[in-house]
């Protein structure tokens, strides 16, 4: 039962070929079995997904019908669930019970979703190889000594062991993509304000989007769908009527313009990965698409950039964890200042406080205009790259990631090392267009994943590009050994 | 420009966290090294460029000026450290 797509969970349940319940039964076993391993959860919800499953069978008894009715799901650790744990990761959020559920957790409860848990992250979302936790480190089930991708490196390792079948995560820099392009898995960043952030505990709250992880573009598609849309409470979310992604599935290819940026394939790029890379390149010009090389000149300022306006915006969003009103509080504060600085200093790991301080000074007197402004300057040139390549193409396709999955490890003893390797994912969030990343083959075993960007919008473009890929390869199906 | 372990003493103390001793000579170095990362932007001719804040360019949406929340004091206090009648508990401020 495990190896279903939500796709064909939707059908089975439709059918009566099993129930919602002996569904999440089923899967909360092989959590209990195989989890162990891979470190993937941070909290299972084994009593409140059988009372929901319960209910969503119920639900279809009295003629109720919804490709999520049923469906077995859980949430990265940053999505406020109510009464349950929300842990983001952290010490500091020790002992946080959400008093109120995020949009995404209430709109994906009410299609029926069924949510088995809560997944492991970098603390914080603040990472690239989910080592940050204070729940410790996620192992990619394709190989056990190797990270899983982060910061969603938890939904990444429970789908694609096949212990869910799809899962929520968030993308402040690619911590959706990276993690899926690692694992073998199809993740989407939908366009900055498409989903809501009411509720996801806020990093970089200019760049942070929440999207799916599951194993194929259609499923991406179910859960978009029931993620995605207007909500009065993010300030930030864009008010526009939600595309129907499931009928742009089906979208022949012909006259497809994808773009090849020469800046993705140069210097620093494994070259495994690129030769990956043009074989997805040459299946979708026999789907009757054409390619171009573009140019996107000022993608190499990106990493700077969001090295500023992230941990500018996290100093600033972090500020809230004071020891006072939740969390965790350290051992007998001597006065109110000592509080703060104990309870903060013991409460974040060193990624965090790195960033904190990092963002603190870009922000501090007589910084802010050689800094944060500056990276905003930027920040628009970005933005302005991508709008002039979409007057000529209408997907940008490169690599998701200029490196296979390192071993645990590897790269902590130097964080600037491991900020490099988001450097073909951050510029959508800086520019806020959406990108998507899907499987396209192994190298040595590993998973190598593929990215496609579009203009503000496009998610169902996208999804269907990836879609359509799926139907004439079979890398989205391999699963791996042990699971 | 590298900072020094002063500057790096003050920045933890803007930010509010404390740094053990043990810390502080790694956190100078980490910082420096992040800090050299980002001093790539100065190469960056921005002459005349606008910041851009919002990829969108959206601008704060209003609400009608309307009470639409409950009072959840007994909920939210539920899960903090140290309350008492519904005050939060922190160390004497005032002496």
């Amino acid at each position: 039962m495990h190896h279903m797509t939500l796709a064909e969970i939707a059908r089975g349940l439709a059918d009566k070929q099993f129930s919602a319940e002996e569904l999440t039964r089923s899967l909360l076993a092989r959590i209990q079995q195989l989890d162990p391993q891979l470190n993937s959860f941070i909290t299972v919800t084994a009593d409140q997904a059988m009372s929901q499953a319960k209910a969503a069978d119920a639900r279809r008894a009295s003629g109720e019908s919804g490709a999520l009715l049923g469906a077995p799901i859980g949430h990265k650790d940053l999505f406020c669930t109510q009464g349950v744990l929300t842990s983001c990761g952290s010490k500091i959020l020790t002992g946080f019970k959400a008093p109120y559920n995020a949009t995404v957790v209430e709109k994906l409860a009410a299609a029926g979703a069924v949510t088995l848990g809560k997944l492991n992250m970098d603390e914080f979302a603040m990472g690239s190889a989910n080592e940050s936790s204070h729940y410790g480190p996620v192992k990619n089930p394709w190989d056990l000594t190797r990270v899983p991708g982060g910061s969603s490196g938890g939904s990444a390792a429970a789908v694609a062991a096949r212990l869910l079948p799809a899962a929520t995560g968030t993308d402040t820099g690619g911590s959706i993509r990276q993690p899926a392009a690692l694992t073998n898995l199809t993740g989407i960043k939908p366009t900055y304000g498409r989903v809501s952030r009411w509720g996801m505990i806020a990093y970089a709250s200019s760049l942070d989007q929440g999207g799916p992880l599951a194993r194929t573009a259609e499923d991406c598609a179910l859960m978009l769908h029931a993620m995605a849309g207007f909500d009065a409470k993010d300030s930030t979310c864009v008010d526009q009527p939600v595309d129907d992604y499931l009928a742009a599935l089906s979208q022949p290819l012909a006259g497809l313009r994808i773009g090849l940026p020469k800046e993705y394939f140069g210097a620093g790029l494994d070259a495994r990965i690129g030769e990956k890379v043009m074989a997805v390149v040459e299946a979708l010009k026999k789907l009757g698409a054409s390619v171009k090389e573009i140019s996107l000149p000022n993608m190499q300022h990106a990493i700077p950039a969001y090295y500023v306006i992230a941990p500018a915006e996290a100093s600033s969003n972090l500020s809230r964890f004071d020891g006072v009103r939740f969390g965790y509080r350290c051992e007998n504060p001597v006065n109110l200042e000592d509080l703060y600085k104990r309870s903060r200093g013991e409460g974040f790991g060193a990624e965090v406080k790195r960033r904190i301080m990092v963002g603190t000074y870009a922000l501090s007197a007589g910084y802010y205009d050689a800094y944060y402004i500056k990276a905003q300057q930027i920040r628009r040139l970005i933005k302005n790259d991508f709008v002039a390549a979409f007057n000529d193409v209408d997907v940008i396709l490169g690599p998701t990631t200029p490196n296979l999955a390192w071993k645990l490890g590897e790269k902590n003893s130097d964080p600037v090392a491991a900020y490099l390797e988001d450097i073909y994912t951050i510029t959508a969030n800086l520019a806020g267009i959406p990108g998507l990343s899907m499987p396209a083959g192994f190298v040595d075993g590993l998973p190598v994943g593929v990215q496609l960007l579009g203009n503000y919008f496009q998610e169902g473009r996208l999804l269907n590009v990836a879609h359509q890929y799926q139907q004439v390869t079979d890398w989205h199906t391999h699963a791996p050994s042990g699971f | 420009m590298a900072l020094e372990r002063t500057e790096v003493e003050k920045i933890a103390h803007l930010a509010r966290l404390g740094l053990n001793e043990g810390e502080i000579p790694s956190t100078t170095e980490t910082l420096n090294s992040i800090l050299g990362l980002i001093d790539q932007m100065q190469a960056v001719d921005t002459t005349g460029i606008e910041p851009l804040a919002h990829p969108l360019e959206a601008t704060q949406r209003l609400r009608a000026d309307q009470v639409t929340e409950n009072n959840q004091r007994d909920a939210y206090q539920a899960i903090a450290p140290a309350v008492e009648n519904g005050l939060y508990l922190v160390p004497k401020v005032i002496e």
